[in-house]
């Protein structure tokens, strides 16, 4: 059904009542001054927090590249020995992908995209802060390490057994850990912005009237969601193989290196699009501004941004041609690696289109887009070629491939990135970056550019292979790698011209004036500087450009003729609504600013860190206090029961102000996190499956036989524990107190013996985790199952004491509707591992 | 013990086999002189073409719609251009080329047939070994050094004894990884003579750099020469320095690693040193094969190599230093 077109107010509330309103909104939505200010959880604030880390990693990462090509200047250089240059380069990878690349689009996002959608705020404000705590406190940890010589030195790529038995230092812990736990917090804000996509946009902005810079963040979120838990389950398996010596990739005990890359690069590949589709995104907002012109091809985009992030799950292999696979997944990979070319042409070409069809204004942000384009399509064209896998056979782990990733990832993703920091400043800061500046900094930028990295192309085809420290003189190397330095100095010339013009004081300049550069989206609703609110009041939407399409816009949310003009409550609101149709089903009150974010995340940091150094106890201590944090957290932030039922939101509509189910957000939140678990999952049993490929007996012939009774007995006690948390989901709705405790406390007992029963049955098979790696995944699948039942178990007594505590009720059930969602994957999670490790061996005979 | 920085001997290991090649090139794809290397650089030559126009085409099309061509254009040829430039144009090519760029795989993927000359090349941190495996006769090793006749498909054995390395000559063929627990299987078919370089090109530690090899490609006759010599046992020294140096490598143990054939040297840890005289470079392309290059390694092998296996003699004076590299300098 196609909701009714409502209109704003006629007429405008008396300014008495606007200033009261606007009163109520600062003294709600404003930051806390002094310390607390460090309390903040909203959007803006974490936003910038988080821009502002994601940048200094980077120009971090970008100082390691200095000092790589310092040492490569000349032939024969020793100012860094090689141990010292392993580190650096491996760092310069892993800070650029983890601590800039992923962290700067979700800062971006979480800064941008709430303002783009006229809500207040995302759905889960703490979980972006403790996102951002996890980010700044693991990144710190990890780059930290280099000053103590202690950094890790295998790659970003991490390839055992390297990584293993033969780099026993704590690099290896420091980065599987480390980086570990920064993808988590990755997955929390890639939760926080599908759900933010689906859930909180104005009433009308169907879904075919987002901006496309939301269907983008919908496709990469999802990405982050299907492509970092391969690589966590990766990183469980080389960290038990490291610490407790379960030879997974040790193939002299059954297991095989290769494992590894295939996780990593299941991973690996679609991280790629995740960095380079948002920096696209951006460009997909700018260009259709300074072409004066709604974008052309809009349904082509998204086709191809949604095509491109699927296809980017089917490429991973030709990050392995020169492994020693069979010529037929060569043929196969090379064919899918050169798909791929398809939608990202698709994207370039809506662009140049949209260029054609519009009159065009010439700006800072265009220059850097165009800068971008050059690059973008040198780097995709040289994608093609090394896609081709008999030329990579060459080209593969060369100077080539160093020259074609950075053309892409600085052409795609760091040119638009700067297009972007000089679009959106202004709405971020209330100022305009410098046009003189910005005109000045782009000619070093791009000459850099090109100086350091086209002639790299013939560096790889000359022979040189990457990741040397140094090189002989006299075989062809020399002047090139003089001129990439040269080129890199120029480059970073170029940056610090950029970051001088962020830096430099502006207390004198005024501020910009309102919708600086005449955009059609809503984020430039944005006052100059911006008000603690975000938007005024929410806006109905029936465009794509609603400030060029929707006539007085401005001035109806300015005089809060739109929804939620007023927080009579002082409560932080914001609406929600559906999916697909953007009919608003609730007003959402989001959490306020809070310590409790930054506690947890130290607390889970500690667990990280303390595991790094092998201080357990500590470890475990650390983990046990951020469990306590989050759920004390949960337990006053979430959830609560509203002073009463519904509200009304301005405009006639009167919105519930508690939701469950699929209306809610966090009924979407957990689902999607669950899906990212399920994923990880999924690695480890494909960790099985891949030996089973890889080897001509398995189960092993010697392996101890796993007799079938114990683990089915256990599946039959996760059944029984799911059926009766389902139950006591309904017995909660029937206000059938005794049954809801009942069940629950049972199902908990049952959970408990369920695990029993399948750590039992390894127990008494005699299965050795370290003998074998048959037996290593095995056992690893049983924890992974335990771990998850006893999550369960603590969310099924947490229902329990919220119901003695009087927060769930009959009407208000979200915890036990989320925690029943949950025990459908930990059950089917339980269920497969069953089927897995007692019944393959068995229909193996 | 003067500062003896590892390049400077890299160098000077290149410039012995500029002697023999011209060195410039002797590591490049760019000018091949294997079957396989051709093919490829024929592809790279044809895809470089075709991505310099379609490079100059995207790029002169999106200046000349936005700088030189301000005027909106009606959206329907905006339309026809996502149509044409965006999904038609690239589907074809991207066709065209997946038949083109996939139909030298066979070839490169084939094997010679069994039954002949095989060799076995194992990557170790951080040197090669390198196994002869003739057919009917007695196999033998060495290191850091393959030698082949030219003209002939020769299947290479790929395997490692720790981390992963890759083995790779440029001038010959595509690189293939060396994978703990597999073989893998590559041929070359050189179509010139000459010294070509090789390198690890997978990342495998701390010497990673420092990890190289040398191809030596002869004619048919030159090489049976060659391979009769080299599968004979390592002749006594002859004259009486080189004999104590015989004496002080047995007697400080290096047998324990090393294999000279014909003494009771029989290691097997590390590089097989029968014909070690002959040999293009020391330590896997790191250093010249002088005697003064072998007592500077001997003396302080991490000097040359970070991290290496071989632990560092050095205490060992002059008096045996010397008479040691005459010995080893001698086994030709």
């Amino acid at each position: 059904m196609k909701p009714a077109d409502v209109e704003p107010l006629p007429e405008a509330p008396p300014a008495a009542i606007r200033r009261a309103q606007e009163a109520r909104l600062i003294a709600t939505w404003e930051a806390q001054k002094g310390w607390r200010y460090w309390s903040a959880v909203n959007n803006t604030e974490v936003g910038r927090w988080y821009i502002a880390g994601a940048l200094i990693f980077f120009l971090y990462g970008g100082l390691l590249a200095l000092m790589m090509r310092t040492q490569l200047a000349f032939p024969g250089q020793e100012i860094l020995p090689p141990d010292l240059y392993n580190q650096v380069f491996t760092m310069h990878g892993s800070v650029m992908m983890f601590l800039f690349a992923v962290p700067i689009f979700e800062a971006v996002s979480i800064l941008i995209l709430p303002q783009m959608l006229g809500a207040r705020d995302l759905p889960f404000p703490r979980l972006s802060a403790y996102g951002f705590w996890c980010y700044v406190i693991g990144g710190v940890f990890v780059c930290g390490s280099l000053l103590f010589g202690a950094a890790p030195a295998g790659g970003w790529f991490m390839y055992p057994p390297l990584t293993t038995t033969y780099q026993p230092g704590i690099g290896a812990d420091i980065w599987l850990l480390g980086l570990s736990f920064i993808e988590v917090s990755s997955l929390a804000a890639a939760v926080e912005l599908i759900v933010g996509v689906l859930k909180c946009r104005p009433p009308g902005m169907r879904i075919n009237l987002i901006p496309l810079y939301a269907w983008y963040i919908l496709v990469v979120a999802g990405m982050i969601l299907f492509a970092f838990p391969p690589l966590i389950a990766g990183d469980i398996l080389l960290e038990l193989e490291r610490s407790l010596h379960w030879p997974f990739f040790d193939p002299s005990k059954g297991g095989d290196p290769l494992l590894w890359q295939h996780l990593f690069w299941i991973f690996g590949h679609p991280e790629v699009y995740i960095i380079f589709l948002p920096s696209i995104a951006l460009v997909a907002m700018i260009v259709p501004t300074f072409a004066r012109r709604p974008i052309v091809g809009y349904s082509w985009i998204v086709l191809a941004a949604v095509g491109t992030g699927f296809l980017s799950f089917g490429l991973w292999v030709h990050h392995m041609y020169t492994a020693g696979l069979p010529g037929i997944t060569l043929g196969f990979f090379s064919a899918a690696s050169l798909a791929v070319a398809i939608p990202t042409g698709v994207q370039i070409f809506c662009f140049i289109a949209t260029l054609m069809a519009g009159p065009v204004t010439r700006s800072v942000p265009l220059l850097y887009v165009f800068g971008g384009f050059a690059t973008f399509v040198l780097g995709g064209l040289t994608g093609v070629m090394v896609a081709v896998a008999p030329f990579d056979f060459q080209a593969h782990d060369t100077y080539f491939v160093v020259a074609h990733l950075h053309s892409v990832l600085i052409g795609g993703t760091v040119f638009p990135l700067v297009a972007g920091l000089y679009y959106f400043y202004p709405m971020a800061t209330g100022k305009l970056l410098s046009e003189r500046l910005g005109r000045i900094a782009f000619w070093p930028l791009f000459v850099g550019f090109n100086l350091t990295f086209v002639p790299m192309h013939v560096t790889g085809l000359r022979g040189m292979p990457r990741r040397v420290a140094t090189y002989p003189e006299g075989i062809g190397f020399d002047m090139l790698n003089l001129l990439s330095t040269i080129g890199a100095v120029i480059l970073a010339a170029g940056f610090a011209i950029v970051v001088w013009d962020v830096i430099r004081p502006k207390g004198k300049q005024p501020h910009a004036k309102r919708n600086p550069w005449n955009a059609g989206t809503l984020e430039w609703l944005a006052e100059m500087p911006n008000k603690p609110w975000g938007v005024r009041s929410v806006p109905e939407i029936d465009s794509r450009y609603p400030l060029w399409d929707q006539a007085h816009i401005i001035r109806d949310v300015d005089e809060g003729r739109f929804y939620l003009p007023d927080a009579e409550e002082r409560k932080r609101e914001t609406l929600v609504t559906t999916p697909i149709d953007a009919v608003p089903v609730q007003c959402l009150r989001v959490p306020g600013d809070s310590f409790l974010p930054m506690i947890a995340a130290i607390f889970t940091g500690g667990l990280f860190i303390f595991a790094t150094f092998y201080w357990y106890v500590a470890a475990a201590v650390s983990g046990v206090l951020a469990v306590g944090v989050i759920l004390y957290w949960l337990w006053i932030g979430s959830a609560r029961i509203p002073e009463k039922p519904e509200k009304d939101v301005g405009l006639g509509l009167t919105l519930p102000l508690y939701a469950s189910g699929p209306a809610s957000v966090g009924w979407w939140a957990m689902l999607i996190t669950m899906l990212g678990d399920l994923t990880a999952f999924v690695g480890l049993v494909f960790g099985y499956f891949f030996y089973w490929t890889i080897r001509e007996e398995f189960p092993p012939a010697d392996a101890p036989d796993l007799r079938p009774w114990w683990p089915v007995v256990s599946a039959a006690l996760f059944l029984a524990s799911w059926l009766l948390t389902i139950g006591a989901r309904g017995w909660n709705r029937g206000g059938r107190r005794i049954l809801f405790h009942g069940s629950l406390g049972f199902a908990a007992l049952l959970a408990i013996g369920g695990s029993a029963a399948l750590v039992w049955s390894l127990r008494e098979a005699g299965l050795d985790p370290e003998a074998h790696a048959y037996a290593a995944i095995v056992w690893t699948l049983v924890i992974w199952v335990a771990l998850h039942a006893a999550a369960g178990v603590l969310m099924q007594l947490y229902c329990m004491a919220r119901a003695a505590a009087g927060y769930l009720t009959p009407a208000h059930d979200i915890d036990i509707v989320n925690v029943a969602l949950y025990w459908h994957f930990a059950t089917a999670t339980a269920l497969v591992t069953v089927a897995v490790i007692a019944g393959f061996p068995a229909v193996r005979g | 013990m003067p500062r003896s920085s590892p390049l400077h001997r890299a160098a000077l290991v290149c410039a012995s086999a500029a002697a023999l090649a011209g060195c410039d090139g002797i590591q490049s794809a760019l000018a091949p002189a294997g079957r396989d290397a051709e093919r490829i650089a024929e592809l790279f030559t044809v895809m470089s073409i075709g991505a310099a126009v379609i490079w100059t085409a995207v790029v002169g099309l999106t200046l000349w719609v936005s700088r030189f061509h301000t005027k909106a254009q009606p959206e329907r040829y905006a339309n026809a251009l996502i149509l044409g430039g965006g999904v038609v144009f690239p589907i074809v090519v991207l066709t065209a080329l997946l038949f083109y760029g996939l139909a030298p795989l066979p070839h490169l993927l084939a094997l010679p047939p069994p039954g002949q000359l095989t060799v076995a090349v194992t990557g170790e941190q951080w040197w090669w070994r390198v196994r002869y495996q003739p057919p009917g006769g007695p196999a033998f090793e060495l290191a850091n050094e393959i030698r082949v006749p030219v003209g002939e498909r020769i299947e290479l054995q790929l395997s490692a004894s720790d981390v992963i390395h890759s083995f790779w000559v440029p001038s010959l063929a595509g690189k293939l990884d060396m994978v703990p627990g597999r073989v893998n299987r590559i041929a070359i078919e050189p179509t010139r003579t000459g010294t070509f370089r090789g390198a690890c090109a997978e990342y495998c530690g701390a010497s990673h750099s420092f990890m190289n090899f040398f191809v030596v490609v002869m004619e048919r006759g030159a090489f049976d020469d060659w391979m009769r010599a080299e599968r004979e046992d390592a002749r006594p020294p002859a004259d009486p320095v080189a004999q104590r140096g015989q004496t002080a490598f047995l007697a400080n143990g290096c047998g324990a690693c090393h294999t000279v054939r014909g003494t009771p040297a029989d290691g097997t840890v590390g590089p097989d040193l029968t014909h070690l005289g002959r040999r293009i470079s020391l330590a896997a392309g790191t250093a010249s094969n002088t005697p003064g290059d072998l007592q500077r390694w001997i003396a302080a092998t991490d000097r040359m190599k970070p991290g290496v296996h071989m632990p560092a003699f050095n205490m060992l004076n002059g008096a045996e230093l010397a008479p040691l590299a005459a010995y080893l300098s001698g086994l030709r």
